[in-house]
Order: structure tokens, then C-alpha cells, then sequence
């Protein structure tokens, strides 16, 4: 790279840095405002220990940033894993427009809902420790759980990274990051499958503290399906704010097959929450549940089963078939009230059920969490305005694959020549 | 796309490889390789006084105040970040007695499995240690421990997880725990587990009238290196009787033994349908150009 290649990447970058839109306005200013509140709420933190901000309680030693942030917020970033195996996997071309927003959104998820986890540590100079060094706790699920976020944060880049060198006309480099894409969607499901489930294994140790309603051994399977239906309720939520908020930079594509997508991921919602709604019912019966029915607990349970999962899943139903999209986002709401119900209970409300003090979070603590998601908009807000998410790719992409003779839409359905003489098929 | 010769040999390879390696990989050890046996502390609650001299020994030990507050029947005096063991007073059936509690040192202990860094480590000696060196100060012990026994120190910067070492450096030397050393009533005995639970036996025995016959600890979560003796039941001194006899890593354990096997087998089969997938997709293409 010569002396002026380099000035002209500065000169962009700094362009690009610079916010576009304008600035003032309600949802910036509280944004912001919760962020500077929350970045001297972590000073007292980090000075003062954590009792001087989170509510502490040796009964329930995880407050809300580990089990609204990452616990919860982990499970909305679900919709990747099953976007990218659509997409990818089972070569499912339709839902390609929501493909890179769905991965940024879970890429920012991770890095800021596990970064979240980095301020609940009480010791995180620490946090090395499991990563490298002789202190791997392998029969530990936390220790899996950790590095596969690592592992699948670094799986989400890769998939995101021809978007970026779309962004910085980096032409070579965007060949060898798309020639990846295959492999790293696939370690990505796998990854994901699992630390979606570890996050429900993190409680199976916790068995006499969970109330018997939520506790069964097959918290890691209900978590991982929950984990579908709630990545893909957040996509429909996601992709209605973005045909509003970004419908400057997006493409006529993403624009018009909104509504045939929406629809779409309603079916597979309807589908993946009637199994976990058949699954919860197995359990609530296998483990004779319905003696603790008719309590308090019982009720709570009853609203959290039927009014955020069955109802919803006929939300779905009713909107997929008639066919009306209104439906569909009030849906995906209630799925994503349900999801942080369900979270909250196992992890905060039924935990330690038996014990009468009532844990409520500090207003630091949910100041911070909030904190914590409005980095992610911004971020999020200020990648999208910039790089082809919504918006095309540039020309050079789309020109580029056109003089090939075999094109799918993507490198990873170019197939070399070795396999294509080996299975007898013609490109022509 | 068929199968041949070779390919159902790798196949064969990677799943057998999973099925043995797998096993030995990922999960807890449950069978100690060690010849060292497990030592204990046997804790008799009918002779027991509520003296609080373990409380205050413990304090001197290890630099915590010492404590303000007497066991009191009906008040329920908890662990705290500043206190490893506590002696409660219960009203029972047979009137006052009291109670020990402190860690219990499983054999299997959960704290331990659900440690990511092994800070909480289970010595071969038998005492379950904290390392100040490796923890990240996460709490998953605290989530896990089935006697909520290990305490997070919420007020400093640099903070500790406190709980009962059973003195595992006084070990190395050749002592006995303070507690144990220190018990004026000799309510407290320091041994070998497997002595201890003879010991206890015997008790039993020689006195059948005077104790329940159960030992708290010899089968609880799987045994635990403290055990109990006590003349009523033990749901009547705080403990809980819902705790079943499964060594806790159990519960973690189809989970983790899954773990190879899906990391293995999902990208095998995830590729598989990828190639079916594509294979459609051209076929599909074909037909368009030539119609």
C-alpha cells in the first residue's frame, strides 16, 4: 500500500466516523444521557466493589446483567444460527435480504451481551484465566459456554466481514472472507446449538433451588428451541423498525420482499414454538408438575406457558394464514415478553422461590443494562448507515459475479471444478 | 453422491473416536486416581454446646472479626463474606440443640464442576479449596452449591469468595483444623471419612436411644466430607431433606458428554445437506436453461 492508498483509507475513515443524520434527536439525547450515567456507575463499580451498585445477595448471586444480559440477550441473538442455515444450508434464497442484518445484530449482541458478563465479574483481571494457562475447568458448562462465545464471535465477524471490505472496496480480501463463509456458518450452528443449550445447562446444578415448575433436565433442549423462535421473533421486530428507520439506505429488494419474509419466519415461528409448547407440556406431565399447579407459582407458570408461548404461537398461526403482517409483529412481541419471562424466572424469580425477600435490581443496575443495549443500537444504527446491511452491494461485487459463467448469488455455492466433473454436473 | 469404501471408514473412525475419546473428554472424574484418602471432620451435635469457640478460632485464623451475635433458638445465623462456619440453635422435639454449619466438602462437589477456571478445586486430601490465584470471581459456585455455602465479598474492589478450608495448609503440616483442634466438647472429630463414618456407627450403636440413626453426609449429594450426628431428624436443625443422594456434577453430565459428540457429528451432517441442497439447486438450474 502506498503512501497515498494510505492517506485516502485515513481520510475515508475519518469521513465515515462522522455522524451522519442529525444528532439531536429524543431517542440520541436518552441514549446518551443513559450511557454517560451508566459509564460512571461502572467507576463506583470497578473503585468500590459491586455491592456498591447491584443489589447483593449471596442467595441469588447473579443479578441482572448476567440474567437479562447475557442470559436473555443471548437467546435473542438466536436468529443468526437460523437465518444462516437457511440461507446457507439449505440454500433457501428468499430469506437472503435479512441475512446480514440478522448476523450484525447478533455479532453486536455477543460482543456487548458477554462483554456485559465482564462487568458482573467480581475479579475480571481474571478473566484470562480460563482462556489460556493451565486453569481449564473442561467439566465445567461455564467453561464451554465462554469459549464458545469467543469461538462464535469470531464466527459471526468472519460471516460479516464481506460487508466490511464492501464498505472499504477491499476486492481481494472480500474473495477470501466469502470463500469462508460456508465453513464458519457451519462451526457457527454447531457452536451455537450448544451454547444456546449450555446456557440452560449453566442451572442444572441448581436443581433443589429452582422451582420444580421450571427445573427439569431438559432445560439445555427447551432453551436451545426457545432460542429459534426467539431469534427469529426479534428479526421480525428488528426488520419492521428497520423499513422505518432505514429505509433511506435500503434496497428495493429488502424493501419488497419484506412482507413474503415476515410471513415466511411467522411459519417457522408457529412450527418451532408448537414443539416447545409440546415439549413443556411433556415435561409439565412427566414430572407430575400439576400437583404445584394450583398455587401461586402454579398461575405465574400458567401465564408465562399460555399467555407468552401459546398464544403468541396462534398469533402466528392467525397471521401466517390470513396472511396479515400486523399479526405477525404483535406476535413476535409477545414472544419476546415470554422469552424474558422465561429467562427471568429460571434464572431471578423462581431461583431460591422458597425464600420470601423480595430481590428487585437497583435503578444502577438496570441503568446499566440499558446502557448496555443502547451501545448496541448505536453501533448497530451507525454500521447500518454506512455499509451495504440493507443496501446494495456495490457495483463491483454484483458486476464481479456476473462474468462468471456459474453464479448463485454467493461464493459459497460456486462449486470447484474437481467436485462438478466428479458429480457429473454441467454449469452450462 | 454414494457412499464408498473410504468414506464409510472415516465415518466409522470419527464416530468411534468420539464414542471412546469422548467419554474421557469433557466430563468430571468420578473415579479418583489417587490411593490418598479423603479426610473429614465428623460434627456430633449432642455434644455440642454452641460455645462459638470454632466460630471465633476460625475468625482469629484467618483475620475476621469476630462475632457480634450468640446463637439464639429460632434466630437463623447465616454464612457471611466474613464468616466461614456458624453454630445455630434450634427448638426441637427434643428440645434445644445445636447445629453446625459450614462447607461440607462434598466428594463430588458442585462448586468444583461448575468452576470454569478450577479455583474451586476438591484436594485429593479431601478438603475442597478456594484459589485466589484463578478465580474470575463469576459465582457459578454459588449457583451450584447445593448448601448455598460458598459467600461472595459484594463490598471490595478486589473481591474473594469465602469459605471453610478445613485449614488444608494446617493439613499440610500435619494438623488438625482449628475448629477441631479448639472444640472444648469434643464435638468435633478430624479423620479419615471412612473412620469417621465407623465412628459415627459405633455412636449409633452404643447409643440407640440417644441419636437419630442416620448420618447426615454419608450418602447426601453423593457423601460429603463433613458429616453429622444429631438425637432428631435433621430437617428439624435446617437442614434440607430434598437434596437426594446423586453426586451434583451428575446433572451436568449427559450435557457435557453430548458436547464432542454434536460438535462432531452436527458439521458432518450440516455439510451432508449442504451438498444435497446444492445438488438441487443445480439440477433445478438445468432444467430452466434447457426448457
Amino acid at each position: 500500500m502506498n503512501r497515498e492508498q494510505h492517506t485516502g483509507f485515513l481520510k475515508f475513515i475519518t469521513y465515515e466516523l462522522k455522524p451522519k443524520g442529525k444528532i439531536l434527536t429524543p431517542f440520541n439525547v436518552i441514549s446518551i444521557i443513559t450511557i454517560l450515567a451508566a459509564i460512571v456507575i461502572l467507576a463506583i463499580r470497578f473503585t468500590s466493589g459491586l455491592g456498591s451498585v447491584v443489589h447483593a445477595s449471596q442467595e441469588r448471586p447473579w443479578g441482572l446483567w448476567i440474567n437479562f444480559n447475557v442470559i436473555t440477550g443471548v437467546a435473542f441473538a438466536g436468529g443468526a444460527f437460523v437465518v444462516t442455515f437457511m440461507v446457507y444450508i439449505l440454500g433457501l434464497e428468499k430469506y437472503r435480504p435479512i441475512v446480514r442484518a440478522t448476523v450484525l445484530y447478533a455479532l453486536l449482541a455477543y460482543i456487548f451481551y458477554a462483554g456485559a458478563l465482564l462487568l458482573d465479574l467480581g475479579r475480571p483481571w481474571k478473566v484470562i484465566n480460563p482462556i489460556i494457562g493451565n486453569s481449564f475447568g473442561i467439566s465445567s458448562v461455564l467453561f464451554l459456554v465462554a469459549w464458545h462465545f469467543i469461538l462464535y464471535m469470531g464466527s459471526l465477524f468472519i460471516e460479516f466481514c464481506p460487508t466490511i471490505t464492501e464498505w472499504a472496496s477491499l476486492k481481494r480480501q472480500r474473495i477470501f472472507f466469502a470463500s469462508l463463509t460456508l465453513a464458519v456458518v457451519i462451526f457457527g450452528i454447531a457452536l451455537s446449538t450448544l451454547h444456546q443449550s449450555g446456557l440452560g445447562a449453566l442451572f442444572l446444578m441448581a436443581k433443589p433451588k429452582i422451582h420444580p415448575l421450571w427445573y427439569s433436565e431438559f432445560i439445555p433442549i427447551l432453551f436451545f428451541i426457545s432460542s429459534i423462535f426467539a431469534g427469529l421473533s426479534l428479526v421480525i421486530v428488528l426488520e419492521t423498525i428497520g423499513q422505518r428507520v432505514f429505509k433511506d439506505n435500503m434496497s428495493f429488494l429488502h424493501k419488497s420482499s419484506h412482507r413474503y419474509i415476515m410471513l415466511s419466519l411467522a411459519r417457522i415461528c408457529t412450527v418451532s414454538m408448537f414443539v416447545y409448547f409440546f415439549m413443556t407440556v411433556l415435561v409439565f406431565l412427566h414430572g407430575k408438575n400439576y400437583t404445584y399447579i394450583n398455587s401461586p407459582w402454579g398461575y405465574w407458570y400458567l401465564v408465562e406457558v399460555l399467555g407468552f408461548v401459546l398464544l403468541p404461537c396462534m398469533f402466528f398461526l392467525y397471521g401466517y394464514r390470513r396472511r396479515n403482517i400486523q399479526i405477525v409483529r404483535i406476535a413476535a412481541a409477545l414472544t419476546i415478553i415470554g422469552i424474558i419471562l422465561n429467562r427471568l424466572n429460571i434464572s431471578t424469580i423462581a431461583f431460591q422461590w422458597y425464600d420470601r425477600s423480595v430481590h428487585f435490581p437497583t435503578w444502577m443496575e438496570i441503568v446499566v443494562s440499558f446502557a448496555v443495549i443502547f451501545v448496541q443500537i448505536l453501533v448497530f444504527r451507525w454500521i447500518v448507515r454506512r455499509m451495504p446491511v440493507y443496501a446494495e452491494s456495490p457495483s463491483w461485487v454484483t458486476g464481479e459475479k456476473q462474468n462468471k459463467s456459474f453464479t448463485l448469488k454467493d461464493k459459497s455455492f460456486t462449486l470447484n471444478n474437481k467436485r462438478r466433473k466428479k458429480w457429473k454436473v454441467s454449469t452450462k | 453422491m454414494g457412499i464408498n469404501r473410504r468414506n464409510f471408514l472415516k465415518t466409522l473412525g470419527v464416530v468411534g473416536g468420539t464414542l471412546t475419546v469422548g467419554k474421557s473428554f469433557g466430563a468430571p472424574d468420578s473415579i479418583k486416581k489417587s490411593d490418598t484418602e479423603f479426610s473429614g471432620i465428623l460434627y456430633d451435635s449432642t455434644l455440642c454446646g454452641g460455645c462459638q469457640s470454632c466460630e471465633i478460632v476460625c475468625a482469629d485464623q484467618y483475620g475476621f472479626p469476630y462475632p457480634d451475635d450468640e446463637p439464639v433458638p429460632g434466630v437463623k445465623r447465616e454464612l457471611i463474606e466474613t464468616r466461614r462456619v456458624v453454630v445455630n440453635c434450634f427448638n426441637t422435639s427434643k428440645g434445644e440443640q445445636y447445629m453446625r454449619k459450614a462447607c461440607n466438602h462434598c466428594n463430588n462437589p458442585a462448586c468444583a464442576s461448575a468452576c470454569l477456571t478450577k479455583a474451586m478445586l476438591k484436594t485429593d486430601e479431601g478438603p475442597v479449596i478456594w484459589r485466589e490465584d484463578k478465580c474470575m470471581g463469576c459465582r457459578s459456585c454459588m449457583i451450584a452449591c447445593p448448601f448455598d455455602v460458598p459467600k461472595f465479598d459484594y463490598n471490595s474492589p478486589n473481591p474473594k469468595i469465602q469459605k471453610c478450608r478445613m485449614c488444608f495448609e494446617l493439613l499440610q503440616e500435619g494438623r488438625q483444623p482449628v475448629c477441631v483442634e479448639n472444640c472444648p466438647a469434643e464435638a468435633l472429630l478430624f479423620g479419615k471419612r471412612r473412620d469417621l463414618i465407623e465412628i459415627a456407627k459405633a455412636r449409633i450403636f452404643a447409643e440407640p436411644e440417644k441419636y437419630n440413626h442416620t448420618i447426615y453426609g454419608e450418602h447426601e449429594v453423593g457423601g460429603t466430607g463433613v458429616i453429622y450426628l444429631a438425637s432428631v431428624p435433621f430437617e428439624e436443625l435446617g437442614f434440607r431433606n430434598d437434596l437426594g443422594t446423586v453426586s451434583y456434577p451428575e446433572f451436568n453430565k449427559t450435557f457435557l458428554y453430548s458436547v464432542p459428540a454434536v460438535l462432531i457429528l452436527w458439521p458432518a451432517f450440516l455439510l451432508g445437506l449442504h451438498s444435497a441442497s446444492v445438488e438441487r439447486k443445480l439440477n433445478k438450474q438445468q432444467k430452466e436453461e434447457e426448457s
